[in-house]
């Protein structure tokens, strides 16, 4: 799912791992979030930076908590310990509709 | 007979949306000098009135006059033509060329990247570029979008190539 006003924002490169394996855990949980793609050059990533801090890819802002996060690792990991419990019920929904 | 001898194309007719219709919606990438995310021409509306401007793809020297020409313009911008409205380009270049034009450019507009031509079907004003098999793009065009959605100046090229009158679009501009 990508919508404009979802609160998950994913910064992401083009065919970065790293990034998929966020977007996989996003879509496991099925949340709604925004793809902003960035440069390939390092060093053009300023935007992430004024962000995260970093310049690396992938990083999350998720407005529903105050968190931003880069590290495909640890934003796995939150995503799990925040959305994870409510995989479940996600699921049921999405049977439901 | 005007002594030139440099052929000026004549494009023929369009079948262009209109003033007073419903502007067609569209989601593309939109790129701005950092990075893109899909964003839907409503989306824009929801904000205010909307210029959007069609041109050549990137790197063709007709974009490249145009965008020249609106960002001296200041077009969209705190004192300049259609300060309220958010002035946005359509072309058929990726998401990385447009990047590369608004740096190049020095230009405070953002771009969406069709290169499918789809939006420029959608709007009447596809342009079958000769000698480049299977490529499409839009016919250079203007169109002033106001806070409904709803046409209020349309301009498309008619002869390649040929360029929006500036000053017709800013007074169309100054009633959105």
């Amino acid at each position: 799912m990508a919508t404009t006003d979802a609160a998950i924002t994913l910064y992401r490169l083009q065919a970065c791992p790293f990034c998929e394996r966020v977007v996989r855990k996003l879509d496991e949980y099925d949340l709604d979030y925004r793809s902003r793609f960035v440069e390939p050059m390092h060093s053009d990533r300023d935007i992430v930076k004024r962000i995260s801090g970093k310049r690396t890819v992938p990083a999350i802002v998720d407005e529903n908590t105050g968190v931003t996060m880069s590290e495909s690792a640890n934003i796995v990991s939150y995503l799990r310990d925040t959305y994870g419990t409510e995989h479940a019920s996600a699921g049921t929904r999405a049977e439901a509709e | 007979m005007s002594g030139i001898d440099f052929e000026v194309v004549e494009l023929g007719d369009a079948d262009a949306v209109e003033v007073g219709e419903r502007a067609p919606d569209f989601t593309r990438p939109l790129v701005d000098d950092e990075f893109w995310e899909d964003v839907s021409l409503s989306d824009l509306v929801a904000e205010g009135p909307v210029v959007l401007v069609f041109t050549t793809m990137d790197g063709a020297f007709p974009s490249t006059y145009m965008w020249n020409a609106i960002r001296d313009r200041g077009w969209g911008t705190e004192g300049g033509p259609a300060a309220e409205a958010t002035v946005v380009g359509l072309s058929i270049s990726t998401p990385y060329e447009h990047k590369t034009l608004v740096r190049e450019r020095g230009m405070d507009y953002r771009l969406f990247a069709d290169p499918s031509n789809a939006v420029a079907e959608s709007y009447g004003i596809v342009n079958d570029l000769d000698g480049m098999e299977g490529v499409t793009e839009p016919r250079p065009a203007v169109f002033a979008i106001d806070s409904n959605q709803v046409v209020q100046y349309a301009w498309f090229a008619s002869e390649w190539p040929d360029f929006p009158d500036y000053d017709e679009v800013e007074a169309a501009l100054e009633d959105l």
